[in-house]
């Protein structure tokens, strides 16, 4: 299948910090391509890079074979998030990031900022609350008294509200119990496999993360050491010891 | 006393409207500005000086004040959208200063120090509205002033435009990764804070009949936020009554003859001892953050 998303040798810095280096990574559509590293390791940098929030200092990103970020742009030709975003690319930032103090209706109101017609947006918001029930019977709370699990739904179902083709995830398992993590998986290949969303997901929880995606990547100090089918790293020793506790 | 009375809601009408303009700016948007007073002088001046150099009147030097401030807010607000918090903070308080610092050194334009005197009368159909012998009409005007720019402050708390302000202030990446623009809406608030701090200087400015820079300084600044916050942010209904209790405090040692006794450094003291009680015990204000049911347009009228 073609390439969806193709990051191509890019490289990112903070002042004399290299953060990422010669990364290059290819999405293809319709896989769960998933990214598992240690903390530091650059992952997250690589999402914000690929929605244009960081800078690249070599290499470019191209989405649909069309050019997203490029080291050769000036800064004002660069395109920003929201246009990124516009473009069909959704980010479920890490942490969450839901506006807390907005209810679950609004915010999945504000993930549909992009979408003009008000019929789509009922129709698309019954279809969240369908998907993850419990929203549904939260669509009027406070978000911040959400539970953590809740909360990641709803980062998710507000993402999925713009209708994206590819869905990037930053670390959706974070601080969540591993039950609620495994519930959240099955909930992104559902995603995946009914949507027809490519899912880009950013993990350190390396064993969840390989179960449930086509492809992965190893990513240590900046640089992607090994590359390949999710099932074939599962077996690879050096993954093994390093990420999935021997 | 009764005038007394009239002249502090006067400046409660003045000041909502300064105060509603930071709301936008801080308590929508989320970001911490500190030169209101230094849109608030483009304003007022803008009136001073075209209606006493150039003969205009008050409705058409009006547009003129609300356009720069705004033009001015764009131009502050450009440069500094990068920056966040504190940062932000310092640099408009500069850019406050800085406006206060070329009225008072421009001495061919603004007349330094001295400020521009006699300026001429709002006319409404012919009829003068003298702020002195008549100071009920004036503050009827500032009331239909106020009430305007509430309404149209209402309608954008419930439009787009609002909620994606809402949305920059909750979680700036979180917002411009649903599609929302963050530049262009900072930007916005920016320009419309500064220019309904334009019209505030245009009324002020019709309402002393003079300007001079000594009324244009930080603490203005400082007095229009503590409103904001004392009231209750993103909340306009809120930042007017804020703005009636600040000036009630303001005028208090003259209304009750007490000028002579408390320092003059009174009103500071208090102001900051507001800020930090309001922190501790009430963060969102006496009538706290209002809850926009957000409709759309065509969803309302259904």
């Amino acid at each position: 299948m073609s390439d969806l998303l193709t990051i191509n040798d890019i490289g990112v810095s903070y002042g004399n910090i290299k953060a990422l280096q010669h990364v290059s990574m290819h999405v293809a559509e319709g896989d769960i391509v998933c990214l598992i590293g240690a903390n530091g390791a650059g992952k997250s940098t690589l999402l914000k890079s690929i929605v244009g929030q960081e800078p690249l200092v070599s290499g470019s990103i191209s989405y649909k074979g069309e050019p997203i970020a490029d080291s050769e742009w000036p800064h004002h030709k660069r395109i920003t998030t929201d246009k990124i975003a516009a473009k069909g690319i959704s980010l479920v930032p890490e942490g969450r990031r839901v506006f807390s103090g907005m209810t679950v209706e609004e915010n999945l109101d504000m993930g549909a900022f992009l979408v003009d017609d008000e019929r789509v947006i009922q129709k698309r918001k019954e279809e969240m609350y369908d998907f993850f029930p419990i929203l549904g019977a939260r669509r009027k709370q406070k978000t911040r008294s959400l539970s953590g699990g809740e909360q990641q739904m709803m980062a998710i179902s507000r993402a999925l509200m713009s209708d994206p083709k590819l869905l990037l995830l930053d670390e959706p398992g974070l601080g969540l119990a591993p039950l609620v993590v495994r519930d959240i998986f099955d909930k992104i290949k559902l995603i995946n496999e009914e949507r027809k969303v490519t899912v880009f997901v950013v993990e350190q929880n390396a064993r969840m993360a390989l179960k449930y995606s086509t492809n992965g990547y190893v990513m240590e100090n900046g640089k992607i050491v090994l590359a390949d089918k999710s099932s074939e790293l599962l077996a690879n020793e050096r993954v093994k010891s390093a990420y999935l506790g021997g | 006393m009764f005038n007394f009375i009239i002249l502090i809601f006067i400046y409660t009408a003045i000041y909502s409207l300064l105060a509603m303009g930071q709301n936008v700016i801080t308590g929508y948007t989320g970001m911490l500005s500190l030169c209101q007073a230094g849109f608030f002088a483009i304003g007022s001046y803008a009136t001073a000086l075209l209606s006493v150099k150039c003969g205009w009147n008050f409705w058409a030097t009006l547009p003129v004040s609300i356009g720069l401030s705004a033009l001015f807010g764009l131009l502050i607000g450009l440069p500094t959208l990068r920056l966040k918090g504190d940062y932000l903070c310092i640099a408009t308080l500069g850019f406050g200063e800085i406006v206060r610092n070329i009225l008072i050194n421009w001495m061919s334009l603004t007349n330094g120090p001295n400020g521009v005197q006699r300026i001429p009368m709002v006319k409404i159909f012919g009829f003068a509205i003298n702020p002195r012998s008549r100071n009920w009409q004036y503050l009827i005007f500032c009331v239909i002033w106020v009430l305007v720019c509430y309404l149209l402050f209402e309608r954008l708390a419930r439009s787009r435009m609002g909620r994606a302000m809402e949305a920059i202030r909750e979680d700036e990446i979180a917002a411009a990764s649903n599609g929302i623009n963050v530049t262009k809406y900072k930007v916005a608030a920016f320009m419309l804070g500064a220019g309904v701090a334009g019209l505030a200087g245009s009324l002020q400015a019709e309402l002393i009949l003079s300007v001079m820079p000594s009324t244009y300084t930080f603490m203005l600044s400082v007095m229009v936020l503590c409103m904001v916050v004392l009231g209750g942010m993103g909340n306009f209904k809120a930042v007017i009554f804020g703005a009636f209790i600040i000036e009630v405090i303001d005028y208090l040692p003259k209304m009750l003859g007490l000028t002579s006794v408390l320092p003059p450094q009174f009103k500071q003291i208090l102001f900051g001892l507001i800020l930090v009680v309001m922190m501790i015990c009430r963060p969102q204000g006496i009538l706290g953050r209002q809850n926009n049911a957000f409709k759309r347009p065509r969803e309302a009228a259904k």
